[in-house]
């Protein structure tokens, strides 16, 4: 008899849906069936059953070919290198499980390491305007129960987040939002027409990069100078930024929701910075939030599960073992790479290959590389070494926190067949890096 | 004044913090003693005397002491790191945060310099005579004290974030700057004397910009309220005055709200 497994998390964007219902095989070793899923949830839980998955770690040959090996070998390997490098640097973490990425922190700790999570080419930025101007949020419950003002700005979330506008933001029916779509207003900020820009009531079609400019010229709206504004700012005419910041003002409810947009664009950190000053400003005459588009399901794991570890969120310095160091410019991954600061690097739950520009990836391949993924991808192609691990979500349970930060129990949905978790992987590595340094000294 | 010269004679693998290279920590000690101070390359402890080679003498106080860097040091980073007093001369390239909170002294490099350049510095004097790269007298990150006191001159350009966060001292970029001048400001003083592309003065509260090139962005929080002489850097020079950034929230002084100001000069 095949099983119905109800309230199941999607592992794959940040909207972190946990109603997802799955039917699994009798044996429970296969995925019959998935629903209340989108189109890119529907294939990770299909890919997890899939016939061509990895089951074992391989090890590249001086010949060039990857050969299978166990993962005891596996252990030993990276542990062996990583008590030998002097700057070892892992990265990742997009589709990385709570305890995974606890056990991750001991291994960089014991290696006396580098460590950073996806944040470091996506919203690391935001975190740095959060740093300094504070981060005045709420949850996605809090939206669809409450906004009756909605912006998106430089995020496109019919693409990217398929789920956010239906079971969070624009269409749901909440307690004090009964009528969903109709008593909601919706402003999209964005320099393309996206097929988000085609459901909102307001598209400011901004110039690209000038995201700066548009919310300095709100926050003088909002603040009293609305006179003194030009004409034109940042493409947009003078009458329409007063208009939306009327609306805005008078807003119930107003949440931002801000993406790749603003932390890929010139002044990164600063644009979120101002977006959050406006956030303040709004505060004095409506009640206003803001939030980050995190991009993965459990991308926001790692800013916490770090935080209460070591105080730092992403981009952490342990080489130094009694106290940890960030500064994203000189110890982020990709700043690293490119000035050759590391020499070994560990890809573990996403794919630097694709990610990274190429010249990082040149010069991290000049040192060991291992990549820890359940899949084969760009970065497993080019490594010395795949470990494969359990899909969280699909092979393996675990805590995750969605991109409001609400920590979500993710469930097991088929049997493992043999594969060992990101947790229990890591954990080894460290026991065998303890070993190795309690030798040492 | 007495002088320790120290010469590079091996090159580290990946990049060395120097954070031992001040005249406050060589003052008083033997070079003996100098060459055994610490220098971390990722989690290995070196000792400075392990990449270089020591001769002169050091002098009693970090006032009386000055240190010359010989060889290519490009990959090393934290030259002068908190220094109270003294003199270091970098005959080279010199990676991030040289002089950084440093409250006195000076510090010259005769190349370039990276990112971080006297970040959070309370007073002294940096002169790059090449170019500096971002966050020059800027805050640490989650800070809201940039630099506070002291001079910082660029001869070269610089990147972004100059003087972010800034309460006070001054930072002369003598060529062009890309982004972010005075972001956040309280105070101090940030004169670019080639181009700048944009935002200048974002969400500053206080401080004086000086722009004597072409300012390719302006910010919409700035509004002219005439034209003013003023003395910089020596000269004499005629300026439109811009105030703001009208957008942030603005202190009073005997009822006159302060503004900050952009000089843009004509
Ligand atoms: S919206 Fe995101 S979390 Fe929800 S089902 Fe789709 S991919 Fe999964």
């Amino acid at each position: 008899m095949p099983k119905v497994i109800e309230n199941v998390g999607c592992p794959y964007c940040g909207c972190s849906c946990d109603d997802v219902r799955v039917t699994v095989s009798d044996d429970g070793k296969k995925v019959l069936e998935v629903e209340n899923v989108c189109a890119i949830g529907t294939e990770i839980f299909k890919h997890g059953s899939s016939d061509h998955r990895i089951r074992s770690p391989r090890l590249r040959q001086p010949d060039g070919s990857m050969k299978d090996i166990t993962y005891d070998e596996a252990i030993e390997w990276v542990a062996q290198h990583l008590y030998k490098a002097k700057k070892p640097l892992m990265y990742g973490f997009g589709s990385t499980n709570c305890e995974g990425q606890a056990a991750a922190a001991r291994v960089m700790e014991t290696a006396g390491g580098m460590l950073d999570n996806c944040a470091t080419i996506c919203h690391g930025p935001s975190f740095l305007a959060i740093f300094d101007n504070g981060y005045p949020t709420c949850t996605l419950g809090e939206v669809k129960n409450r906004a009756d003002v909605i912006v998106y700005w430089g995020s496109n979330p019919a693409h990217a987040h398929p789920r956010h506008m239906s079971r969070y933001s624009i269409f749901p029916r909440g307690f004090f939002t009964g009528k969903g779509q109709k008593k909601r207003t919706i402003i999209v900020i964005d320099p393309r027409y996206t097929d988000t820009a085609n459901v909102a009531d307001y598209h400011l079609q901004i110039k690209q990069g000038h995201d700066y400019e548009l919310f300095d010229a709100f926050r003088m709206v909002v603040i009293g100078h609305g006179k003194d504004l030009p004409d034109e700012v940042a493409g947009i005419k003078k009458e329409k930024i007063l208009e939306v910041a009327e609306i805005m003002a008078n807003a119930r409810f107003g949440t931002t929701f801000f993406g790749m947009g603003l932390t890929h664009s010139d002044g990164r950190n600063h644009n979120i910075d101002i977006a959050i000053s406006l956030t303040r400003d709004l505060n004095k005459v409506a009640k206003w939030t803001i939030m980050a588009m995190r991009g993965h399901y459990n991308i926001a794991g790692p800013g916490v599960v770090w935080s209460w570890t070591f105080g730092f969120p992403y981009c952490l310095d342990l080489t130094k073992k009694d106290h940890a160091h960030m500064n994203p410019g000189e110890t982020s991954s990709v700043d690293m790479a490119m000035r050759d600061e590391v020499d070994m690097f560990i890809n573990i739950g996403t794919d630097a290959g694709a990610h990274f520009p190429i010249p990082a990836v040149k010069q991290l391949k000049k040192h060991p590389w291992v990549t820890i993924d359940p899949s084969i991808n760009m970065a497993s192609e080019i490594s010395d070494l795949h470990i494969p691990v359990c899909i969280c979500g699909v092979d393996v349970g675990g805590i995750v926190y969605r991109m409001d930060n609400v920590p979500i129990q993710f469930r097991k949905v088929i049997d493992n067949q043999g594969l060992l978790d990101d947790e229990t992987l890591l954990n080894r590595i460290a026991d065998r890096l303890d070993e190795l340094n309690a030798q040492g000294a | 004044m007495e002088t320790v010269t120290m010469t590079l004679v091996q090159q580290p693998e990946l990049y060395l913090e120097c954070y031992s290279v001040t005249p406050d920590l060589f003052a008083g000690k033997s070079l003996a003693e100098i060459a055994e101070l610490p220098a971390h390359e990722g989690k290995i402890l070196w000792k400075l005397g392990d990449f270089f080679k020591f001769e002169g003498k050091s002098g009693a106080t970090a006032a009386e002491t000055k240190i010359v860097v010989n060889g290519n040091v490009k990959r090393m980073k934290r030259f002068g790191q908190q220094m109270t007093g003294g003199e270091i001369v970098i005959n080279s390239d010199a990676d991030m945060y040289v002089g950084g909170w440093m409250r006195g002294g000076k510090i010259t490099v005769k190349g370039n310099a990276d990112s971080f350049l006297g970040i959070a510095m309370e007073g002294g004097e940096i002169l790059i005579e090449g170019d500096a790269q971002n966050h020059v007298g800027s805050a640490y990150r989650g800070d809201w004290r940039g630099m506070s006191g002291g001079l910082i001159r660029v001869k070269g350009k610089a990147g972004n974030d100059i003087g972010t966060a800034m309460t006070g001292g001054t930072i002369i970029i003598e060529g062009n700057a890309f982004i972010h001048v005075l972001t956040h400001a309280e105070g101090g003083t940030v004169i670019i004397k080639g181009d700048v592309e944009g935002r200048v003065g974002g969400q500053m509260v206080k401080g004086d910009a000086y722009i004597f090139g072409n300012l390719l962005y302006p910010l919409p929080g700035f509004k002219k309220i005439g034209t003013v002489e003023k003395e910089v850097d020596g000269t004499t020079y005629t300026f439109d005055q811009y105030i703001g950034d009208l957008g942030e929230r603005k202190t009073k002084k005997k009822g006159e709200i302060i503004y900050g100001n952009i000089y843009m000069k004509i």
